[in-house]
């Protein structure tokens, strides 16, 4: 007679598995809805993505099982040499992929094609947990040099180059990871949002600077009011005034300066003025995004009901602008349950995560837990608006293998360190 | 901070991120309307489904109006981007220049085109040929679609003033109605005019579905909003094509105007005006140079229905009013003689008078038309001793005997076109003569002249009362709506100011003289015992005009004919023998008598407009 432990499903929490099946069933059935055309339709026909994404989806639960069957050990052993071994895959596209619309990060087999900036995602956590988990005691400016310098920074450059900027931007996740594990102090994340907020206000109030840093030094001088005024501070805040005036001065130069497409998707986000042929490239997508999930109203127009989806007035509808379909035809109920479904999924990533005995699980479990945050984040934001267009998908409701496989193993790698919580890894 | 403890920063960091994201889609989603709004311009194309107008009977159930499918090329401007305006200009067979032309008219300008939502018709009332090679490539045409139409179509080429005419709306009447869309059609003139409502039936709509590429995908829902379209309610109008078939045929080649009502309903059986038009030509895309080349038309007129829009001094028709009124005032009886030499002789001889018997009753004064007898009439009248001498106090009575008998004011048909005519007040005589005026100053007026006008309807009007001895109906063309009952609105008498039978007896029997011995005896119909009158009105427009009004049969009328033909002589002449072939052809259903044929003949060959001066002066009755 068998060990209740050594079932493969021993401890797998299936509140988790719940949640991932649920959202890879809403996923289909709004891909399907977003290729729904009522004259052709076949399920069969493995030509229409519902059928494909079908088979990507059978693919993914064989992964899945076939990680759960795999001992929890051989990812901590292997960490570094899965990280290796993807980005030299992705050093590989640049120069052998195939180009798609300007981009560099697809293998192509047939009909077929890989995107393997996709699985750097839980390589590169799974490397991250592997080095946080094992450094021991060090300084916090030594783990977050390390971290960056040689596991999130060339991951990020290499991905940026292949013209993948969106998908670059997603490592930024890891940085909540070093914020929990207290590598990176709390002060510098709030500096980082000011400043990100002192430079969208550059560039959508660009000839105010006098009042920016006129307000700035009210808040400064309130500041100074209220601490001892040592030099030290004194100087600290003045040079806090001085930082934010800058980056306010600088962000729109710096825009300028970007590539024209990202330049006109945050132009159009700001509603700055812009060319007619501007807008019509660059404000589209977001226009039309808004219409669709705007016109869902409170309840939807049912399923397959979509007129803004089905008729194909959202570009990129199956993929990044999914959502759409979720707004436009199961409305503010649809889009609120689809959020709430993800933040039950990334709360309970956390829980889990905090409930480990070891730390290169935790490190991880953190690590995917951002990573889907920051996919929700983005996504979403783009779509409805309050964020510019960046090209990432929506985690098991955009069309696409590599996104819904590399998402399976990130999610599941993490399912099975959990379920081996009791043990101690290394 | 315990590195642990920053779990529930990161927990609340997700979660009020996730409730801002709530937030902000219960605003784009529930509050704001502007997104349903613009998915619902893009998505949806309401087409609209326009109902087949009602078509026109006649009396008999006769079909005068139906319709016949064309097709409209809309336009919206502003959806033309990538519009393959080369290819399209090749199908219609027009320039660049003209293309542009065509939205620069709807728009203003080119640049304005490009915004401008509305729909317009670019190309109307195509043939099914033209539509089928333009449907062909119609999805390269972008911004533009067919819309069936059904446009009308006329049995008989007649009645077309009276039929009017079905155009595209005009641009004040889009902004007002919530009906009508810029490209909707409305019945512009006559009963498509006045029975508009009826005749349009209600406009459904389809909510058709299209993508981004303009292509349209279904109906929404299954078709659960759209609406169906009403057909266009039938219309049975008081019109006998036959008659007025014949009298369009008869009046051609002249100027003037017929009215013919049935006196027991007043119901118009005939209104013919001549010149006329082809209601044809008012069809289909030639419509505009066809109706320049009528409006412009200065000598003919022929947009102008002389029937009912234009007025006449009514001449001797008129007597009988008078006679009428003598009666009922007590200064005349039917026994009444005056005497006449070739004028009347108390004003120096004026009015003249032409040979007859002198002295005359009121019978013969009446199938003789004499002029003196009738100033004298006018003139009791007017020194009516009850009045003391109080010209504009008789006259003011006079007037309103006059009225009553409808002559001087619209009689609220269900024409759109109507005109008062005009009956002088004490005001326009004030005017002419000073305050001191005298019957002697307007003794013409007993003879139908002066400043005197009716419109043909309203002479007819006038006989009608006469044939009901003491009241008319309303005169109309439309006795029913759809499936409806007759209206009721037209069962109204209205009764003059002559009461007493005895009267209307009285000059009844003068005017069935009129065609046994008096001035129409050339035109009486073998069994048909005719009443008429016959006038020569003096116009300071050219020759006379030749009036005659009559109803038949004389017991129980059943139809009244006043007859105007311009400028044409003696009543006799032309007036007469028209007005008593329309009888005949009511009455009998058709001509028969040699003698009545070569009359008809004769009245529907003659160009009097084109007539040589002294064959004009002759009454056709005596040509060889």
């Amino acid at each position: 007679m068998r060990e209740k432990s050594d079932s493969i499903f021993y401890n797998v929490d299936w509140f988790t598995v719940g949640i991932y099946l649920v959202l890879i069933i809403m996923g289909w059935m709004n891909i399907y809805s977003a290729v729904y055309d009522d004259v052709k339709s076949n399920i069969f026909d493995l030509s229409r993505l519902e059928s494909k994404q079908m088979i990507f989806i059978f693919v993914s639960m064989a992964l899945a099982f076939s990680i759960l069957v795999i001992d929890a050990s051989f990812f901590t052993a292997t960490a570094y040499i899965l990280f290796s071994g993807i980005i030299l895959l992705n050093i590989a596209v640049r120069f052998l992929g195939t180009d798609i619309r300007g981009s560099h990060s697809w293998f192509k087999f047939g009909s077929l094609s890989l995107q393997p900036a996709e699985f750097a995602k839980w390589a590169t956590g799974l490397a991250i947990a592997k080095y946080l988990s094992g450094v021991g005691k060090q300084d916090w400016l030594t783990k977050l040099a390390v971290t960056l310098g040689f596991i999130a920074l060339p991951v990020f450059v290499i991905v940026v180059l292949q013209n993948e900027t969106g998908c670059a931007l997603v490592f930024a996740a890891f940085i909540v990871v070093m914020y929990r594990e207290g590598i990176i102090p709390g002060i510098i994340l709030v500096f980082g949002i000011l400043v990100a907020i002192a430079v969208v206000v550059g560039l959508k109030y660009p000839n105010h600077l006098a009042i920016f840093s006129l307000i700035l030094l009210v808040i400064g001088g309130i500041r100074l009011l209220l601490v001892r005024r040592t030099t030290k501070q004194i100087l600290f805040t003045f040079g806090i005034v001085a930082v934010f005036s800058s980056m306010y001065l600088v962000s729109g130069k710096v825009m300028e300066k970007l590539p024209e497409h990202q330049t006109g998707r945050i132009k159009s986000w700001l509603g700055l003025p812009v060319s007619r042929q501007m807008e019509d490239r660059f404000g589209y997508n977001t226009k039309q995004s808004m219409i669709a999930i705007g016109s869902g109203g409170w309840s939807g127009k049912g399923y397959l009901q979509g007129t803004q989806t089905k008729f194909r007035f959202v570009p990129e509808q199956e993929t990044d602008f999914i959502f759409c379909t979720v707004g436009e035809e199961w409305g503010f109920v649809g889009t609120s349950v689809v959020i709430i479904l993800y933040l039950v999924l990334i709360m309970r990533l956390i829980i889990m995560s905090e409930r480990q005995r070891s730390d290169f699980t935790r490190i991880y479990g953190y690590g995917v837990a951002a990573v889907f945050f920051i996919h929700l984040v983005v996504n979403i934001g783009m779509t409805i608006g309050l964020l510019p267009v960046i090209g990432i998908p929506l985690p098991f409701f955009s069309y696409g293998g590599s996104s819904l496989i590399s998402f399976t193993i990130l999610l599941f790698i993490f399912v099975k360190l959990d379920s081996q919580r009791l043990l101690v890894l290394r | 901070m315990n590195p642990g403890a920053r779990r529930y920063i990161l927990i609340a960091f997700a979660g009020i991120v996730a409730l801002l994201y709530i937030l902000r889609l219960f605003y784009v989603q529930v509050v704001d309307d502007q997104y349903k709004l613009s998915a619902q311009n893009q998505a949806f194309l309401y087409v609209t489904d326009y109902p087949p107008r009602g078509n026109v009977f006649d009396r008999n159930g006769k079909l005068l109006v139906i319709n016949q499918v064309a097709y409209d090329l809309m336009v919206v401007p502003r959806d033309m981007k990538g519009c393959d305006t080369v290819g399209l200009c090749k199908i219609l067979n027009i320039t660049r220049a003209d293309f542009d032309a065509k939205l620069i008219k709807f728009s203003g300008s080119l640049k304005e085109a490009s915004k401008d939502y509305r729909t317009y018709i670019f190309e109307g009332q195509m043939l099914p040929e033209l539509n089928a090679r333009i449907q062909e490539r119609l999805y390269k045409f972008t911004g533009f679609y067919v819309q069936a139409r059904t446009v009308r179509k006329y049995n008989y080429p007649v009645a077309a003033h009276l039929l009017g005419y079905v155009g595209e709306v005009s641009q004040g009447i889009v902004d007002t109605s919530s009906y009508y869309k810029s490209g909707d059609y409305i019945g512009k003139s006559g009963i498509e005019k006045s029975y508009e409502e009826a005749l349009r039936g209600k406009k459904g709509v389809q909510i058709k579905m299209r993508d981004v590429h303009n292509n349209i995908k279904g109906s929404y829902k299954n078709g659960l909003y759209d609406t169906a379209s009403v057909r266009g309610s039938d219309l049975v109008c008081t019109l006998d094509a036959e008659l007025q078939l014949l009298g369009e045929k008869l009046m051609q080649n002249k100027k003037g105007g017929i009215a013919a009502i049935d006196p027991s309903t007043g119901e118009i059986l005939a209104l013919i005006t001549s010149p006329t038009y082809d209601p044809n030509l008012f069809v289909g895309r030639d419509f505009s140079k066809n109706y320049t080349i009528l409006h412009d038309d200065s000598i003919g007129i022929p947009l102008l229905n002389r029937a009912s829009q234009s007025y006449y001094p009514p001449g001797s028709t008129f007597k009988l009013m008078d006679a009428l009124i003598g009666q009922q005032e007590g200064v005349l009886t039917p026994t009444t003689l005056y005497p006449c030499h070739s004028g009347f002789t108390l004003n120096k001889g004026m009015p003249g008078c032409h040979a007859h018997g002198s002295p005359l009753n009121l019978d013969g004064a009446i199938s003789q038309s004499c002029n003196s007898y009738f100033s004298w009439v006018f003139k009791t009248i007017m020194d009516n001793p009850k009045f003391h001498g109080n010209t504009q106090a008789a006259f003011e009575n006079w007037r309103k005997y006059i009225l009553s008998f409808g002559a001087g004011q619209k009689l609220g048909s269900d024409l759109p076109f109507e005109m008062k005519g005009n009956i002088p007040t004490v005001e326009t005589y004030n005017g002419i003569f000073g305050k001191g005026w005298h019957t002697m100053n307007v003794i013409s007026l007993g003879i139908g002249q002066a400043e005197l006008g009716l419109t043909p309807l309203q002479m007819c009007n006038v006989v009608c009362s006469i044939a009901n001895r003491g009241y008319f109906y309303t005169p109309h063309v439309i006795r029913k709506v759809g499936n409806g009952n007759p209206l009721e609105k037209w069962d109204l008498k209205h009764y003059t100011l002559v009461t007493n039978r005895e009267y209307y007896e009285s000059v009844i029997s003068g005017m069935a003289n009129v065609l046994i011995t008096g001035t129409a005896r050339a035109s009486a119909v073998q069994g048909i015992d005719i009443c008429g009158k016959t006038g020569t009105a003096q116009n300071p427009h050219g020759d006379n005009h030749s009036v005659f009004v009559c109803f038949a049969p004389r017991v129980n009328p059943k139809i009244c004919v006043a007859v105007l033909v311009e400028n044409a002589g003696q009543g006799a002449w032309w007036g007469a023998p028209i007005a008593t072939l329309l009888v005949e052809q009511y009455l009998k259903g058709k001509i028969t008598d040699p003698s009545r044929l070569i009359i008809e003949k004769r009245m529907e060959e003659s160009d009097l407009i084109h007539m040589d001066p002294k064959i004009k002066k002759t009454n056709p009755a005596f040509w060889e």
